[in-house]
């Protein structure tokens, strides 16, 4: 076997998967190298979680092939378990557990020595500002929040070096979206080698080195947020009007500044300087006599990434879409995120 | 079974997440099902609910036929709370071996088998920590049944070795029992429909038994299936040694059927493990 370090930590090659008639992935390459993060962005169905499951060897590939530190993980599946850390969508923890017995329940799991066990848990509860909560509550207890704060934790007892998230703060609220971020952060400074599924480009962007975008089981773009981002114009100018009439006028008059498009009431621009756009956005439809009732500026989002790539919305992409659980928002966590 | 090797080109040269953190190679199956029997049983204390109302049903059981149906079943030589006991013993735990599956199918539903598919352990611990932790469920309830049977008037016309025995026997077929849910629980995925799918497959086998009526009151197209069924042939093994009679038969008979329940439903609920 050749030198670990001389190749990436995740090498995906030509990757297939079927379900029945459903073709989950076709044809999807990419690799990761040691100690980035890589960010597979895509709407709900679009072959993220099934990559995903075929990486850490919950799901065997019809075709193609995925390494995982040079280990294949259809022939040396436990090798490349003792390698990972896996924390999903679906926070999987013991909910009748305490948080500590979860965590030791893992580190006897993956056979760490009976100390070492004890001193992880210690120092992972810490981490993760769950000490408080470790010993006398049942996860069913727990907000959203620290119940993934724990998930992660939990995929991070044996010390793996390559860590797969599965949409981490699907369902969080903003505050736990942030403080997951800010531990992801700390995790990858460490050196772990990340791969990180989202629906939020926003998550992709903060997080992730390069940014792999898929759309029903294919890759359709690879880059770094910025690249990406610089395929739409860095901000999108949205107008909201009374009626339908006012926003094809206002499309008219606003024509010169790029390609507006409209969608019911709402008229869209990407632009690259949002502040004077605005400006002269504003100052154009005064003259034409029309009053927006909204307006604002944002950053792109997914789905304009995707109207830029596929020229329809994300969340157009088919029946298997409904699936998005309302995850458990309950209670907004104190945490901090990170010590 | 399975051993982890720990390829040491795996986790060598990955920086700060090597180290002390690397799996031990001294690892054992049997340790990964004890770590998964104490998680089970600390989830069954936690849940004391489900002890409690697997019990109930069978407490019922027992004031039914002691009280409400007993006085109109005659059976040869003995009083009837006698007879009942043994089927009493062997219908508890065969239909508290549903639980193994929903609990199994719970655990697939809310994402933890998947983390546990995901750690490098042995794949028999899942299910074999689940049925252990099962076996311990049932020492309790047998025991408590043990205890309603004794205040409604049964007593063991053997000795109380044979009496022993005789629940031993029903704990060994609880265990392979288990084995058999463990695969419904496993193939479903989802506790309703392993409660649902369960049910059809343990009521023929608990009411078409001789586990509450002695065979030859049943059609003879019925008999022949009663009598040859493993909850039958179970409850006449735990029944000669309540009440006496030649056991070594009745027993052997018991035990080879247990024994080629697990070695049919082990391996096809673990092949299932590996493959959902």
């Amino acid at each position: 076997m050749p030198s670990p370090t001389s190749r990436p930590a995740i090498v995906v090659e030509g990757l297939g998967k079927h379900f029945g008639e459903v073709e989950a992935l076709k044809d999807v390459s990419f690799e990761v190298p040691r100690g980035a993060v890589l960010g597979l962005l895509g709407p709900n169905g679009a072959g993220k979680t099934t990559s995903v499951r075929i990486l850490t060897t919950l799901l065997p590939p019809d075709t193609g092939s995925a390494h995982v530190l040079g280990l294949d993980v259809t022939t040396h599946r436990q090798e490349v378990r003792s390698s990972i850390g896996l924390a999903g969508q679906y926070a999987a923890v013991d909910e009748f557990l305490t948080a500590r017995e979860n965590l030791l329940m893992v580190g006897r799991l993956t056979h760490l020595g009976r100390a070492e066990i004890r001193a992880r848990a210690d120092e992972l509860l810490a981490q993760f500002d769950l000490a408080d909560a470790a010993d006398d509550r049942q996860v069913r207890t727990f907000s959203g929040g620290m119940r993934r704060r724990l998930d992660l934790a939990a995929a991070l007892v044996h010390r793996p070096p390559v860590l797969f998230l599965d949409e981490p703060t699907t369902g969080l609220d903003p505050k736990g979206r942030n403080d997951l971020w800010a531990t992801i952060e700390q995790l990858v400074e460490g050196g772990t080698t990340l791969l990180l599924t989202t629906q939020y480009l926003e998550e992709a962007d903060r997080l992730a080195d390069r940014i792999v975008v898929i759309d029903h089981g294919t890759v359709i773009a690879e880059g770094t947020a910025v690249e990406l981002k610089a395929r739409l114009g860095a901000t999108v100018l949205e107008l909201g009007f009374a009626g339908h009439e006012d926003t094809a006028r206002a499309g008219g008059v606003l024509a010169p500044l790029g390609e507006p498009t409209v969608e019911g009431s709402v008229l869209r621009l990407t632009v690259d300087d949002g502040a004077r756009s605005m400006l002269t956005a504003v100052r154009a439809l005064d003259d034409a006599g029309l009053e927006p009732a909204t307006a604002a500026l944002r950053e792109p989002t997914l789905d304009d990434v995707f109207l830029a790539l596929t020229g329809r919305r994300a969340d157009d992409t088919g029946p298997d879409d409904a699936a998005a659980p309302p995850d458990g928002t309950t209670g907004a966590p104190r945490a901090r995120g990170a010590a | 079974m399975a051993t982890t090797t720990v390829d040491p080109a795996a986790t060598a040269g990955t920086g700060p997440a090597a180290g002390p953190g690397a799996p031990v190679a001294r690892h054992t199956a049997v340790a990964d099902a004890l770590t998964l029997t104490w998680r089970n049983l600390l989830n069954l204390r936690r849940k004391p609910q489900l002890i409690v109302f697997a019990t109930i049903q069978p407490v019922i059981f027992v004031l039914m036929f002691r009280f409400v149906f007993g006085g109109a079943i005659n059976v040869p030589g003995t009083s009837y709370v006698n007879y009942l006991m043994a089927g009493i013993f062997v219908q508890t735990v065969t239909f508290g071996a549903l639980s193994t599956g929903v609990g199994l199918a719970e655990d697939m539903t809310n994402g933890l088998i998947d983390r546990f598919r995901s750690l490098p352990m042995a794949r028999s611990a899942v299910l074999v920590g689940r049925t252990l932790a099962d076996l311990c469920r049932n020492v309790f309830v047998v025991a408590l049944m043990a205890v309603v049977g004794f205040l409604v008037g049964f007593r063991w016309e053997t000795n109380a070795l044979a009496f022993s025995a005789g629940l031993g026997v029903v704990l060994l077929f609880a265990f392979a029992l288990s084995w058999m849910f463990a695969f419904v629980g496993m193939t479903v995925g989802d506790a309703e429909t392993a409660q649902a799918a369960s049910f059809p497959i343990l009521a023929p086998l608990v009411f078409a038994s001789s586990a509450f009526v002695p065979l030859d009151t049943m059609p003879g197209w019925l008999q022949a299936f009663a009598e040859h069924q493993p909850v039958s042939i179970t409850v006449d093994a735990v029944r000669a040694l309540l009440l006496g009679g030649p056991t070594a038969g009745p027993v052997l008979k018991a035990l080879l059927w247990m024994v080629a329940i697990v070695a049919v439903f082990a391996p096809l609920a673990i092949a299932r493990y590996r493959r959902v």
